[in-house]
């Protein structure tokens, strides 16, 4: 299961990665998709939502179940992966690239450095 | 945790292992659910379903016993031949839903749901009490190995000395594979053709094995749910239960109009909800639990089963809806995540083989 160094992590398995314009974009983790099984459908925000770290921003629905997605940093919305719509499978083939679910602009620089570095998270799973 | 003769044979395939009734079962190997799936509506799929429990029921009463006992008539079974059926309980709701194969004449194997085993033995031991019938537990004498698909029937009748292709729908063959003696029974829970394969615990991994070679896909859990789901097919727990009338919904065939075990609490009531099949116009998925509204947002129903087709793409499910919503056609809409999604009522199967 890869875990990329460059990237933050959170305990619910959500990965982040701050672009060059501070836009914090977000997905989840290989070890995430692996669990979850074949996604078939996404239920994206809106562009312009509002967020708080730890709301609901996201689900991503399995053939066998319905799961979260959080927000680990607070901020707006600025972009969604829309091409998910119709191919959601795009999150198991490619969970930290082409599978990215949304982009906020954080509204608080704090909360990116707070996320788990790539041995953290993996940490978190051997615990699990 | 339980396990299954077939145990070493999923971790070998890299299967992903769930708890599921006390075993630990694959949900999907390395391909995935909809791959399985596919594969079966396609070719062959080959399933570990070791831990559905057998009870033999066996003695001069057999037939007068399991026709009280259970909904269909045992009776009307040729010996070698099976046949579905469920267990009434005396509150007009099902114990389980079976297979009954007639195996002599006064001779059967009940096949039931593994999460229901003991709920089975004991109350069938109950209600043979002081009848010339003997019940027993023959659940860790056999492993249960599925070959589901179009091409199947082809796949197992090279392995195989009798003629497969001859052999009916529900009736019951004796067979070597790799010279390891099994029953076959064409049967199956995927809306495909396919057997049933029965075989002692110590030979299943050689009967696997062959049957995997031949070109058969190992499928989970996760597949035989959607294939199952896709062809119309009830899962207790989710439609029926020890709550719901079978009368209420379209497995009510299996009701035959004689003397059975509750049949005051279930035969000739009203139906408040009734079982309908619904499929989803608007995007999203219908999972058990979830609650369908009316036009006015008023509560009708509820979910019992969901997913999104591997086959057709479309979310299909079931739900028991107040039956003044129950006709094909009929716009429904499903509470998802607090959000009405629009559904219409239709008529399973939602895929026919």
């Amino acid at each position: 299961m890869s875990t990329p160094e460059s990237l933050r992590y959170a305990a619910t398995h959500e990965w982040a990665r701050k672009d060059d314009d501070g836009t914090v974009v977000v997905g989840i983790t290989d070890f995430a998709q692996d669990q979850l099984g074949d996604v078939v459908f996404v239920e994206l925000p809106e562009v312009g939502r509002k967020v708080v770290k730890g709301d609901t921003l996201a689900v991503i629905e399995s053939v066998k179940t319905a799961s979260d997605i959080y927000a680990p940093v607070s901020g707006e919305v600025v972009a969604v992966n829309d091409a998910l719509d119709a191919k959601p499978e795009t999150i198991n083939e490619s969970p930290y690239e082409d599978g990215w679910l949304f982009a906020i602009a954080p509204s608080n620089e704090a909360e990116y450095d707070e996320l788990l570095d790539a041995q953290g998270y993996a940490a978190t799973l051997d615990e699990g | 945790m339980l396990r299954t003769p077939l145990y070493l044979k999923h971790a070998e395939l890299g299967a992903r292992l769930v708890e599921f009734a006390g075993y630990e079962m694959p949900l999907h190997y390395q391909g995935g659910i909809n791959e399985e799936h596919l594969a079966v509506r396609t070719g062959a799929g080959v399933f570990d379903v070791s831990h559905m429990a057998e009870v033999r029921v066996a003695g001069p009463d057999a037939t007068a016993f399991l026709a009280y006992a259970t909904l269909n008539d045992p009776a009307r079974l040729k010996v070698g031949r099976g046949q579905y059926s469920m267990l009434p309980n005396d509150s007009g709701g099902v114990i389980d839903d079976l297979f009954v194969y007639r195996e002599g004449e006064d001779e059967y194997l009940i096949v039931a749901n593994a999460a229901n085993r003991h709920a089975v033995v004991s109350h069938l031991e109950g209600l043979a009490a002081g009848r010339d019938v003997a019940v027993s537990d023959e659940t860790d004498d056999w492993a249960l190995i599925a070959v589901q698909g179009p091409s199947a029937a082809i796949l197992l009748d090279r392995l195989v000395a009798p003629d497969l292709t001859e052999v009916k729908r529900n009736a019951t063959v004796l067979a070597q594979v790799s010279g390891v003696p099994v029953t076959l029974s064409r049967t199956g829970y995927t809306g495909e053709d396919g057997f049933e394969v029965f075989v002692r615990p110590i030979d299943a991994e050689a009967v696997w094995d062959v049957i995997v070679a031949a070109g058969a896909v190992p499928c989970g859990l996760g597949a035989r749910d959607t294939l199952r789901l896709e062809a119309g097919y009830p899962l207790y727990g989710h439609e029926l239960t020890e709550a719901t009338n079978p009368l209420c919904t379209d497995f009510a065939w299996v009701v035959k109009d004689k003397p059975f075990y509750g049949r005051e609490a279930m035969w000739g009531r009203d139906c408040p909800r009734r079982l309908v099949g619904i499929r989803m116009v608007d995007r999203a998925i219908p999972r058990q639990g979830y609650r369908v509204l009316d036009r006015d947002r008023n509560a009708v129903g509820e979910v019992s089963s969901g997913t999104l087709s591997p086959l057709t793409r479309e979310s299909i499910g079931f739900a028991w809806v107040d039956a003044a919503h129950v006709e094909p056609g009929t716009r429904l809409w499903v509470e998802v995540r607090g959000r009405p999604m629009a559904a219409v009522v239709v008529k399973p199967p939602f895929h026919e083989a």
